[in-house]
């Protein structure tokens, strides 16, 4: 469903990604791994269509469909749907209000009715039930002041509302403990069904151990070095990213 | 062109047309002549005619304020009419004798004094122009011992209350406009709400320029009386000119013991071409509250997202022990729109009290500028006031300014300031695209969000029109 191909691109004239190939078909779940600066956040934020980058090569397929001819709100309409490494805080607008929003944005986009605001409601409330998310959260402003693991927790809090098809989770691990991991590993593993598919960015293993990867690929130095199964991972864990960075060579 | 570049270039002016009506209007031109002929025209007595010919005096003594933070050609008094009324004079018995094209008119505008309309719990009087074409509900008013006029005709029915406080808050000589608009002040509305009593409605003005070469001068009086309670809401609009018109209100209000007045207003004056400047509404209004007797209250929340330039600091003197006066303001500016607004609270009673919350947003290449003055003088032991100004930019190529000046004898206040300047980033907008929610209508919640405080101000179904005027002003044209 999601084919990247020979993609290359950054910012302010400078590649980041030097010629990435991935292709991610309904239902898997890839993940991608690498050393600290190798591009992960960059490839993330290309195919949601963040508009300060730039891509200067290759081609992304979605559904068949030229996915880098669309504007950002229309892939994510589409289904595709980004957790962010550093989710940014939106001060006076409230939480419930946002992902109503977001919700109606994507009701209207097929062409269906906006959702009744007690229903929506209601969705709401069971889904932060089920990610132990605290009702104080609704009223709050997007963001504004949660700790790095509240943080997290939202974006899966709109992960669950939105039910996307791809969803691409940056570093979702990090600042999480291990009982708020579980939590959101689970939820993440709920959400899974038959045709949406996933990819986890991550820098530690340690989440693969919960939301099983079909594939792993490893980015080092804007390039795929490696690909493979589980095993990877594992291998990864003990050994480090050391043997990728010495390949990549820069 | 970033995203809000694009987001912020706005939608056309809704307002922007006229209706063809026959008009009376006075030659071009300002002279002693001229304020008798207004004068004469609206039957004045003479204790009025007077009145007008004293501010006229000053005016012409006086010169136009330089200090304000907004930049435009001088203004040539002679160049304009002091007079417009459509001819078709409305005796104003019943709504079925106003002209039905100045009814369109606001019906166009979404103004509710047609008939069905007026089952609706708001009192409205409409000024077109120069005189007052229409008020509703007067009936179900007077049964409650409100009176709400226009005001030439609480000249004829109420002139002993009038003369008692016309000038009393806001006097001839404050200011040159405040001189201009008492030599040729045409019309307008005047509320007395009679002792204990709670008006039993919404009461409402709209302002409405037609006429191209015509200026606007309206005067609003508002008294309540010992332990009443009014809540007043104003709106206007224009249409679209290449050349400037001016509007130099005065308002006043006058709060006796206990008693509480609430004024709100909208303002969508045209704002001029947003890519040339040109045109638009020169807004340079007086507008004061006189907090005259003890526990009394004044509140002014104004929403402010039209006109060329914007030029008004409504304010409260606090006169009564215990009074207290509140400033609750949005002011967005886009394209080349100037403002330069804020509030004067002036602390004369003891334990009086003052909150002043501002919300400037600008966009484009319009710039906004709050300037707010707190005098506390000796007499005012106990006084407090808090002070939150907080501005917005969205965009590069805007500004916005803060002047907060706290003067006298600060020693016997306590007072609180806060001030913050924040920008909507291009990481926030692309947060909300990739939830699907596409940038106009992200840009519209985040300065909903922003001016949250003051929205709540505002009665029920004003805010939500305020919100959606806010919105529309922010929308994006291009798509
Ligand atoms: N907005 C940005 N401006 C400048 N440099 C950036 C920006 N984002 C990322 N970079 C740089 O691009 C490279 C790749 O970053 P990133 O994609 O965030 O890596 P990762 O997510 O793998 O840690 C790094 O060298 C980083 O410093
Ligand atoms: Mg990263």
């Amino acid at each position: 469903m999601l084919e990247i191909k020979d993609l290359t691109g950054g910012f302010e004239g400078k590649d980041i990604l030097k010629g990435i190939s991935l292709s991610v078909k309904p239902g898997e779940v890839h993940s991608i791994m690498g050393p600290n600066g190798s591009g992960k956040s960059t490839l993330s934020k290309i195919v949601a269509g963040h508009p300060g980058y730039e891509v200067t090569g290759g081609s992304i397929s979605y559904n068949g469909a030229d996915l880098l001819a669309m504007e950002p709100e229309i892939r994510a309409r589409k289904g595709i749907f980004l957790a962010y490494q550093y989710p940014i805080e939106i001060p006076g607008v409230n939480n419930a209000e946002f992902l109503r929003m977001a919700y109606n944005a994507k009701l209207k986009s097929l062409g269906q009715e906006e959702a009744d605001p007690l229903d929506f409601d209601e969705l709401l409330r069971e889904k932060m039930k089920f990610l132990d998310i605290d009702e104080k959260f609704r009223e709050r402003s997007v963001n504004e002041g949660f700790s790095g693991g509240e943080k997290k927790k939202n974006e899966i809090l709109q992960m669950a509302i939105l039910n996307p098809a791809v969803s691409i989770l940056d570093e979702i691990d990090s600042g999480l403990d291990i009982d708020a991991l579980k939590v959101v590993a689970e939820g993440v593993n709920r959400l899974r069904n038959g045709n949406s598919s996933l990819i986890l960015i991550t820098h530690y293993p340690r989440l693969l151990n919960y939301i099983k990867p079909d594939h792993v690929h490893v980015l080092s130095g804007g390039r795929i070095v490696s690909s493979g199964d589980f095993s990877l991972a594992l291998e990864l864990e003990s050994a480090g990213y050391e043997r990728y960075t010495a390949v990549a060579g820069e | 062109m970033t995203d809000l570049d694009q987001v912020v270039a706005r939608k056309e002016y809704k307002h922007g047309f006229t209706t063809d009506i026959d008009t009376e209007t006075l030659e071009k031109g300002l002279s002693e002549d001229t304020v008798r002929k207004i004068s004469a025209i609206k039957n004045e007595p003479e204790w009025l005619l007077k009145f007008r010919l004293k501010a006229f005096r000053m005016w012409k003594k006086m010169s136009p304020p330089v200090w304000a933070n907004v930049k435009f050609p001088p203004v040539d008094f002679q160049d304009m009419s002091y007079y417009s009324a459509p001819r078709k004079k409305p005796t104003r018995k019943s709504l079925d004798e106003v002209d039905p094209e100045i009814l369109e008119t606001f019906e166009r505008l979404g103004i509710p004094i047609e008939e069905q309309k007026r089952l609706s719990n708001v009192a409205v009087d409409a000024v077109f122009d120069s005189v007052s074409v229409a008020t509703t509900h007067k009936k179900k008013l007077m049964e409650a011992g409100v009176i709400f006029l226009s005001f030439s005709e609480a000249v004829k029915e109420f002139p002993e209350l009038i003369e008692k406080y016309l000038g009393t808050v806001v006097p001839p000589g404050d200011n040159f406009y405040a001189a201009l608009n008492s030599a040729v002040f045409s019309d307008g509305s005047f509320v007395y709400i009679p002792p204990d009593t709670v008006s039993p409605m919404e009461l409402s003005t709209y302002f409405r320029i037609n006429t191209e070469e015509s200026g606007q001068f309206e005067r609003t009086l508002i008294v309540a009386a010992e332990r009443s309670y009014v809540s007043y809401i104003e709106g206007c609009t224009a249409p679209q000119f290449d050349s400037n018109q001016l509007h130099a209100a005065i308002v006043e209000l006058v709060a006796l013991d206990d008693a509480e007045i609430k004024y709100s207003t909208v303002q969508n004056w045209y704002p001029g071409d947003p890519e040339t400047g040109k045109g638009g509404i020169f807004n340079f209004v007086v507008k004061r509250g006189k907090c005259q007797g003890k526990n009394s209250k004044i509140s002014w929340t104004q929403v402010e997202t039209g006109s060329a330039i914007t030029w008004k600091y409504p304010g409260c003197i606090l006169k009564g022990d215990n009074s207290s006066g509140e400033f609750y303001s949005v002011a967005l500016t886009t394209g080349h729109q100037q403002a330069d607004t804020g509030t004067k609270m002036i602390h004369i009673g003891k334990n009086t009290k003052s909150v002043i919350i501002t919300k400037g947003i600008s966009a484009d290449s319009a710039s906004n500028t709050y300037r707010g003055r707190v005098f506390i003088s000796p007499s005012a032991t106990g006084a407090r006031n808090y002070t939150q100004c907080d501005s917005m930019l969205v965009g590069d190529s805007c500004s916005a300014h803060t002047f907060p000046y706290i003067e006298g004898a600060t020693e016997f206040a306590q007072l609180e300031h806060e001030a913050s300047t924040s920008k909507i980033s291009d990481d926030q907008l692309f947060y909300f695209r990739q939830r699907g929610i596409d940038a106009e209508e992200a840009v519209s919640a985040i300065v909903s969000g922003f001016c949250k405080d003051v929205f709540v101000q505002l009665p029920m179904e004003f805010s939500v029109e305020a919100q959606k005027l806010l919105a529309m002003k922010l929308e994006d044209s291009v798509g």
